[in-house]
């Protein structure tokens, strides 16, 4: 907040007081007792003649109290130049002696009690109080909604729905988003393609809110959109691209539990709020403030569903291996966004298999399919291995590396195979190399994650597009609270 | 829900305005449509008849549509009809 926005306190000694509390009327004949010795200035909640003869400053609108976040009366503040030193809430006899310097308050009180709630913390109260006091601090175009005229229309009308009904972001539900991030609403976090426009970590929340996140989703938007904003990343070529890829969001951490993502069955599939509305609000952001419209800078031919929302958690708990994240860098223990520009995921069927060589010589030869049995080096996949699939190379103790080596070496192919009319198709790599051996995926373009529900012999691919520094690369971001 | 306005914020970039533009005005009115909206106001149908005779005379069509009562907002329909068929449309308030 802006200090200019809040007022200040007055100096000297401040309480802040309400006549329905009982600690509060006990302690009036204190107040009137410090009154005598030193500055004093007593904010009421409720009554503005309360406490008698002590000239009270009316607080029933609770503007004092709500800048200053008290949370129980009485509270005593000591205040210099309109800034807080010192606050004792409650009564308490040696906090209150210390913090005014005045020795034998409240002869005959007990020595301490506990006060009241504040009537500013007042569940019924706050929001509204937030969006009368906090609102000065959003800086994004009041857009007003004729009576008479349904809001959820009106925001698809407006052109800012991906499609399906917004939440509309009135700015009660916007200050209540802002709470899940300790970081500053004017913070500019990243320049968002394709109109490079910079986003604030309002913009963000106000995306968020629409896309249905709770404030706790709001952190990880924040660094999938940091990822999404990089070069590395390149999100106006992935928007632009006529292939289907989009962001796939894959989140790591103890965040994952704390927000309640699924990790699990139907991972890539409907019914989780948080998967569902973080990858939402980061194509909203994408959409709305960047300006990336499909049909616009979005030429994709066929898209893909997970362009609406793609974000999921590695089962971290369930896996053989290292959380993704760690293998790419990222600290271990940390809350990390990776970024993949996949497509949608396809199933790979192998119930058969109970060696590790067995079910990856079945991943190879699906993987080897991805965009065309015959294009090779060009894109990157991330490799979602299912829990029974997952059991398997725990048992043979196969590493992720192990496991990403072998499936290299399985998908080195012959040049022959690959030039153009072998098998009688035009597609394929020039003449010049049929006496190569080409991999399909250059060195550490398979990313493994371990995701899924627990039956099923099933793993999934979720193929990339154009790969590397021409393209778009796999970019992490830690997940700032 | 009280009668406060429903305010939202902006999740744009602001770079285009909050209302809705309009559309950009005619260059021209040959051979364009121009529909003329009796709101049935007594006399409306005396400017209107007269606001036809000159659009005809530039080289502009003319379609006539009439509003059931002028207390009401133009039925939905009513609208979509205008905005399908004309170019343009010049409302009649009269009295």
């Amino acid at each position: 907040m802006s200090p200019s926005s809040r007022p200040p306190l007055p100096s000297g000694l401040v309480a802040f007081v309400k006549r329905d509390c009982p600690t509060c009327t006990l302690v009036a004949p204190v107040l009137a007792q410090l009154a005598k010795q030193v500055q004093l200035s007593v904010y009421t909640q409720d009554d503005p003649g309360f406490p008698d003869g002590l000239d009270p400053l009316d607080d029933t609108s609770l503007e004092m109290s709500w800048h200053h976040r008290i949370e129980a009366v009485p509270t005593l503040l000591r205040s210099e130049d309109g800034r807080e030193q010192q606050r004792a809430v409650g009564w308490q006899r040696a906090d209150w002696e210390a913090l005014s310097g005045v020795a034998g308050l409240g002869p005959g009180l007990p020595a301490a009690r506990p006060g009241c709630g504040s009537r500013s913390v007042d569940p019924e109260l706050a929001p509204k109080l937030a969006a009368r006091f906090g609102a000065a601090k959003l800086r994004s175009r009041r857009v007003e909604i004729a009576s008479g005229e349904d809001e959820i229309e009106a925001l698809q009308a407006r052109g800012w729905s991906d499609g399906l009904p917004l939440v509309p972001p009135t700015e009660e539900r916007v200050l209540a988003m802002l709470e899940g991030t300790s970081r500053a609403p004017d913070e500019v976090l990243a320049v968002v393609p394709p109109d490079l426009v910079e986003c604030s970590v309002e913009k963000v929340a106000i995306n968020a809110v629409m896309a249905g996140c709770k404030p706790e989703y709001l952190p990880v938007v924040l660094a999938a959109l940091e990822a999404a904003c990089t070069d590395a990343f390149n999100m106006h070529g992935l928007l632009a691209t006529t292939m289907p890829a989009g962001p796939v969001i894959v989140v790591n951490g103890p965040i994952r539990r704390r927000i309640g993502m699924n990790s699990g069955r139907n991972v890539f599939g409907q019914g989780n709020r948080a998967n569902l509305a973080i990858g939402r609000a980061l194509q909203l952001v994408i959409r709305n403030v960047g300006g990336g419209r499909p049909g616009e800078v979005d030429r994709a031919t066929h898209g893909n569903p997970g362009k609406l929302s793609f974000c999921f958690a590695e089962d971290e708990e369930g896996s053989p291996w290292e959380p993704l994240a760690e293998t790419l860098g990222a600290r271990p223990g940390a809350d990390v966004v990776t970024l993949f520009p996949g497509e949608g995921p396809r199933c790979i069927v192998d119930q058969l298999s109970r060696d590790p060589e067995s079910l990856a010589r079945s991943f190879a030869a699906n993987l080897r399919t991805l965009h065309h049995p015959k294009l090779v080096l060009a894109f990157e996949a991330l490799l979602a291995v299912g829990p029974e699939h997952g059991r398997v190379f725990r048992e043979a103790g196969w590493s992720r590396r192990q496991l990403a080596d072998r499936l290299h070496e399985l998908l080195l192919i012959p040049g022959r195979e690959l030039v153009r009319g072998a098998g009688g198709i035009a597609e394929g790599l020039p003449e010049s190399v049929r006496d190569a051996t080409l991999p399909k995926f250059r060195p550490g373009g398979i990313h493994l994650v371990h995701c899924g529900g627990g039956a099923g012999l099933f793993s999934a691919i979720i193929g990339g597009w154009v790969a590397g520094e021409m393209g778009s690369q796999t970019v992490l971001r830690e997940i700032r609270p | 829900m009280s009668d406060a306005p429903r305010v939202v914020l902006d999740p744009t970039s602001e770079r285009s305005p909050a209302q809705r533009p309009r559309l950009p005005r005619l260059d021209s009115l040959d051979g364009r449509t121009v529909g003329l909206l009796d709101i049935s106001k007594p006399r409306g149908d005396l400017f209107l008849d007269r606001l036809e005779q000159r659009l005809r005379e530039r080289g502009a069509k003319v379609e006539r549509f009439r509003k059931p009562t002028f207390t009401k907002p133009a039925p939905l329909d009513l609208r979509q009809e205008i905005a399908t068929r004309c170019d343009a449309v010049i409302e009649a308030l009269a009295d």
